[in-house]
């Protein structure tokens, strides 16, 4: 394929997401490496399922369960994006230029999800991690409540950029049933308002080379400057015991 | 999940959950049901073909002094039962078919007939006697629903009224012909059953009067409510955990003089924790809100539009268990379960935000507008 075709444009207006999947597949066997999807607008499962290295940059908002057990390829969303993005994914990158919904990176087991702005509800619900496989989720804005709850592995990092007031950049409910990986939020964070399960302690970025590569990641992807998350803390939120159920169930 | 591209495709259903749209113009100018059926057609994976329906505000100005009663009848001996009814206790201004196109999607539709009245005033049973005009109509509509086999008012407001029925959102839209109807505010379901049957008179919305109610979830508290409800006489009869709602804004802000923020906090109370740290005042007024209410009170996951004749209402269950997204664009405010829906309407809004668990997003019409 010559160069040139290794980039193709699709115009998904009024598109089915099955077709729309099955022409990116198309693509991809045809050797493209970057596809751009034009006049998106609410598709489903967008990239879901992919094991490739393939760019894939959407124009519009695109539906629910985009990149869902996806492994490799790297989405980028000019726009919003809605609920159950990175659901259950295994490696690649999804960017999101704007908000998202509710439920992002559910189960997710591996790769980045980098959002520019708010989300919503239960964002981070039930990921894991393990050994080489470290998930991360960034968020640029505020989250609703359930951050982390259930949350197993991986790291988790909110920043409140532009938010309104001290103490509000995460919910109620923070990490409720959390057992491993770690959150972090540049805000305060009441013990009141977090799970039983964890602890608060405060840390700088300069201390916790994890966090720092993952804010240094979106930073770079936004084209912002490191320097203002350097300034302050961080509320480190993980759980004080990794079975908090273990002596439920014994006499 | 559609990324199994093998053979599995042609038998696959597995998406679920309703899809809801809101769409009202705050200056009171009439869109054509074209609109909201675009926007409720976008989700239309959301549903699976056992309901759809509207709801549309502004539609019969000619008539808009007059209860505009649509009712379903499963036969020709249920519309007599029920039109005798109709002859003793109303003036009967106009009577027709609602006019629906014959397609192939659609079938083993109900009679579908709508009526223009207003309560007679004299020669009536007793036990009608003495009441308002919108206790009459209550009645009236409550005693059809329970009584008359067959027959189901599920429309029985002014100026507004309901088309709804068994199929996708696009082809009830073609059936009730939605886009030569002009409304100030459009409601729109897209209608996945989960536990109670799909059938034409259990499709959203549901309405008394001028409440209507489309509804994403399912209410857990519905034995409760439905308890509660019938000690005010209120008759539970449609076979959908929805219905409940209707009436309990019925109540709540028509009978009981609620606000419309207030009936909310009843509806989605905060909880006990969040009432222990209010300030005084609050306490006080959210502490005897949940005692007095507390079996109105609506459990399980919800995302709910109302609408009423001066607007539009988007509510959450309090833990945010099924999605709602609010947008405005001008004199426009929508609600909808996912923003495509609204941008495949309105491609660049000012505004889109996700409301928070439990507030509710209140859009209404302007005042000076009548």
């Amino acid at each position: 394929m010559a160069r040139e075709n290794r980039t193709v444009h699709i115009n998904a207006r009024g598109v089915y997401y099955r077709e729309l999947n099955d022409q990116i597949r198309q693509c991809m066997r045809a050797g493209a490496e970057e596809i751009f999807l034009d006049n998106i607008n609410g598709q489903y499962y967008i990239g879901s399922g992919l094991r490739a290295k393939v760019k894939i940059i959407v124009n519009g908002v695109p539906g629910n369960d985009l990149g869902a057990f996806m492994d490799g390829p790297t989405i980028i969303i000019k726009g919003n994006a809605q609920d159950n993005i990175g659901n259950t994914m295994n490696s690649g990158k999804i960017v999101v230029h704007g908000h998202a919904g509710d439920v992002l990176g559910y189960s997710m087991r591996g790769g980045k999800l980098l959002i520019k702005e708010e989300v919503g509800y239960r964002v981070g619900i039930h990921m894991k991690g393990y050994k080489s496989q470290v998930p991360s989720i960034v968020i640029g804005g505020c989250a609703g409540n359930f951050l982390g709850e259930y949350m197993a592995g991986g790291i988790l990092v909110v920043l409140g950029i532009d938010q309104s007031e001290p103490g509000s950049c995460v919910g109620d409910y923070l990490g409720t049933g959390m057992h491993g990986g770690t959150i972090y939020v540049r805000d305060e964070v009441e013990i009141s308002r977090c799970g039983k399960e964890v602890g608060i302690k405060k840390v700088m970025l300069a201390e916790e080379p994890e966090l720092k590569e993952v804010v240094a990641d979106f930073c770079q992807e936004f084209g912002l400057a490191l320097e203002p998350f350097q300034q302050q803390y961080f509320a480190k939120v993980v759980p004080v015991t990794s079975r908090p159920y273990g002596r439920l169930y014994v006499y | 999940m559609g990324f199994d591209l093998g053979s599995r495709r042609q038998q696959e259903k597995e998406i679920s959950g309703c899809g809801i749209v809101g769409i009202l113009n705050k200056k009171g100018k009439r869109i054509s049901g074209e609109i909201a059926k675009q926007a409720i057609c976008l989700m239309n994976d959301r549903g699976n073909g056992l309901g759809s329906g509207f709801a549309a505000y502004g539609i019969y100005p000619d008539y808009k002094e007059l209860y505009a009663f649509h009712i379903m009848y499963d036969n020709l001996s249920a519309q007599s039962e029920a039109e005798e009814f109709l002859d003793n206790n109303f003036k009967l201004e106009k009577k027709e078919e609602i006019p629906h196109r014959d397609i192939p999607a659609i079938h083993s539709q109900p009679l579908l007939w709508r009526y223009f009245v207003e309560p007679k005033r004299s020669g009536i049973p007793k036990e009608m006697s003495g009441l308002e005009d919108d206790d009459y109509v209550v009645r009236a509509v409550l005693n059809i629903n329970a009584s008359v086999s067959g027959a189901y008012i599920f429309s029985s407001g002014k100026n507004m009224g309901v088309f709804k029925g068994v199929g996708f959102p696009k082809d009830i839209s073609e059936f009730y012909q939605i886009e030569m109807y002009e409304g100030y505010l459009w409601t729109a379901h897209n209608r996945f059953p989960t536990n109670t049957p799909g059938w034409w008179g259990g499709a959203h919305p549901f309405t008394l009067l001028d409440w209507s109610i489309v509804h994403n979830g399912e209410i857990s508290s519905y034995g409760i409510n439905k308890r509660y409800l019938e000690m005010f006489g209120y008759h539970l009869t449609l076979l959908t955990d929805t219905e409940v709602v209707a009436y309990l804004l019925d109540l709540l802000i028509r009978k009981h003089g609620l606000s419309i923020p207030l009936a909310c906090k009843v509806l989605a109370a905060p909880f006990w924790k969040d009432i222990d740290t209010m300030p005084e005042e609050e306490r006080k007024i959210f502490t005897a809100l949940r005692m007095v209410y507390g079996s109105a009170l609506v459990n399980g996951p919800f995302a709910i539009i109302f609408g009423h004749r001066r607007g539009m209402v988007g509510l959450n269950d309090r833990i945010k268990l099924r999605p709602l997204v609010a947008a405005s664009e001008g004199d426009f405010a929508y609600l909808a379960s996912e923003e495509s829906a609204i941008r495949e309407i309105c491609s660049h809004p000012d505004k889109v935000w996700s409301p928070t668990a439990g507030e509710p997003m209140i859009a209404e019409l302007d005042e000076q507008v009548d």
